[in-house]
């Protein structure tokens, strides 16, 4: 039906990128002033903040936990995000599907049993979107919680992949989610294991490994650009607590704190 | 919204000490599923899948309406789930939990999403429609309307466990159980023949996909197959595999939970591969039978 062709005659996909090449990856911590900890990733045009408030007293007192805190998402979608402009519902499916997802996602890796008796909340915002919904939520998730210091086993980076007939492609766009089988992929990079798995499109199961073990691959290598914003920030935060030397840049950078 | 009672420890000890044995306490081996049953009732379309106590009923109606504007072409299938107090007491009417949400979209993933149903063989006229005068008395002239749409009713009567794979069993079955009235086309007149003067037709089936559940339980997250209910409250994950028998992944979900090794994934799979080709072969026979036993053709 459609012309779109994911990979031309020189193994270039439509926006120009190899098929293992990554999208450009950028991320920002604490982006949001009055949030506990906060974050902004991008994947080439999709854009996603995170904001994480607590661990606090828990709001609804029927759902605390006597043993360990209680985990609370929340999913904005921007009517603007996508290609048309689309206002979702309070009770939308999908996103109370993503919602659950990235709930489920974190629960075991939050080390909530530290926290009794209190809740987290966590606000996904979906500012722009161009495929790699779920993947941008989970990674801006993950540097929301790092940045308000909430103790996790491992971080949780997360990546999409796609194939055109025998070729594997990863991080893909929304034009090629919709045209590909694709697979999106949760890992905790230290210990290799993957603790999100989501496939919606047919895909013969000879297929499927090859697909998903380059996601996972490439899950660990998006760890490593997450680490290195983590650990400027946390230079940038532990010049600021020495006082006194080279103030002038880092004061203008992080006015907020 | 009411927290499910836990299950008390001691019942979570003896069930994880069990596993780490390779025993459950129904007395199955971890990758061994309960018994299917497939019951086909008095009308097309309506079927009761039972896995072990999970039971679950589906039911299929067809209507004549207008497509939808942005695909004119194409016939329309919605899928109710009906989760219901009855089930367990874990569900309330009203507001769905996200549980509920997560197992509503993975069937409609399975089905709609995975275009198991030609929706294109659902349209009846696709152009400019003309009324006409009623001719005959048992057929009926369609005008105005142009494309089928199905309702498929999945109504949740028994939850001991893995309603998602019973459910996703009775939505397949009763879609090729279910047949709908002849509909015969000339020029840009449709007429839609009664049953009692041309015999229904089946819908038009791309492929058949099943979902097959695992749990993660015990210490050592032994992979589980079919899981029970005591089993699903006390699992640390669940992953959800729909497959069809020409060995297609429709839908891999793995929400969340407990970390798993990718190959464990991967071996999953393949236990599901072949899960999914005794359910298909059961549900086969099952559609043999019954059809040895109804009279549809006109005679």
């Amino acid at each position: 039906m459609s012309r779109f062709e994911p990979l031309n005659a020189g193994n270039l996909r439509s926006d120009g990128r190899r098929p293992l090449e990554l999208r450009s990856f950028s991320a920002e911590l604490t982006t949001h002033p009055s949030a506990d900890g906060s974050a902004s990733v991008s994947h080439g045009l999709t854009q996603v903040t995170a904001c994480v408030y607590g661990p606090r007293e828990a709001k609804n007192r029927a759902q605390t936990m006597h043993d360990r805190a209680l985990v609370n998402i929340e999913v904005e979608v921007a009517p603007w995000a996508g290609e048309v402009r689309r206002q979702r519902t309070k009770g939308d499916r999908r996103t109370a599907e993503f919602a659950a997802s990235v709930k489920a996602t974190f629960e075991p890796v939050i080390q909530t049993t530290l926290y009794p008796r209190s809740e987290i909340d966590i606000h996904i915002h979906v500012l722009q979107l161009d495929g790699g919904l779920l993947q941008a939520g989970i990674n801006a998730t993950t540097l929301a919680l790092v940045d308000a210091g909430i103790p996790m086993l491992d971080y949780v980076s997360s990546l999409s992949a796609g194939l055109y007939h025998t070729t594997a492609m990863l991080d893909l766009t929304n034009l090629e989610e919709s045209d590909l089988p694709s697979v999106t992929v949760a890992v905790l990079p230290r210990s290799g294991k993957v603790t999100l798995v989501s496939m919606e499109t047919r895909l013969h199961v000879d297929r499927f490994e090859e697909m998903f073990k380059l996601a996972m691959e490439g899950g660990k290598v998006l760890r490593g650009e997450m680490d290195k914003v983590v650990r400027e920030r946390t230079k940038v935060l532990a010049r600021q607590m020495e006082g006194g030397a080279a103030q002038d840049e880092d004061r203008m950078e992080t006015d907020d704190l | 919204m009411p927290r499910d009672v836990e299950p008390s420890i001691n019942q979570r000890d003896f069930i994880f000490s069990a596993i780490q044995q390779g025993l459950r306490v129904d007395g199955r081996s971890p990758l061994q599923a309960r018994k299917t049953t497939i019951r086909f009732g008095n009308s097309l379309g309506w079927v009761e899948c039972s896995i072990g106590e999970t039971r679950v009923v589906a039911q299929i109606s067809a209507t004549v309406t207008r497509p939808y504007f942005d695909r004119p072409f194409e016939g329309i299938i919605v899928i109710h789930t009906e989760f219901s107090p009855m089930a367990s007491s874990a569900y309330e009417t009203g507001r769905p939990s996200e549980e509920e949400i997560t197992m509503a979209r993975i069937l409609e993933k399975t089905i709609r999403r995975s275009e198991a149903l030609d929706r294109e063989a659902l349209c009846i006229l696709a152009g400019q429609k003309v009324s006409v005068p009623h001719r005959e008395t048992n057929t009926k002239i369609v005008r105005g309307q142009q494309v089928w749409t199905l309702r498929l009713t999945i109504q949740f009567l028994a939850d001991e466990g893995n309603l998602l794979d019973c459910a996703c069993m009775a939505a397949m079955a009763a879609l090729r159980h279910f047949r709908k009235p002849e509909v015969e086309v000339v020029g840009d007149e449709a007429t839609m023949f009664s049953p009692e003067e041309r015999a229904p037709v089946p819908l038009a089936l791309h492929h058949q996909p099943l979902c097959v559940s695992f749990v993660s339980l015990g210490p050592r997250n032994t992979p589980v197959m079919d899981p029970s209910r005591l089993e699903e409250q006390l699992a640390h994950g669940k992953m959800t595999i729909s497959l069809n028998a020409q060995k297609e992944i429709c839908v891999l979900q793995k929400a969340g939970g407990v970390a798993l090794p990718a190959d464990e994934v991967l071996h999953a799979v393949n236990v599901a591969v072949s899960r999914v080709r005794d359910m298909s072969d059961l549900l086969n026979r099952s559609l043999e039978e019954d059809s040895r036993t109804r009279v549809i053709e006109v005679r």
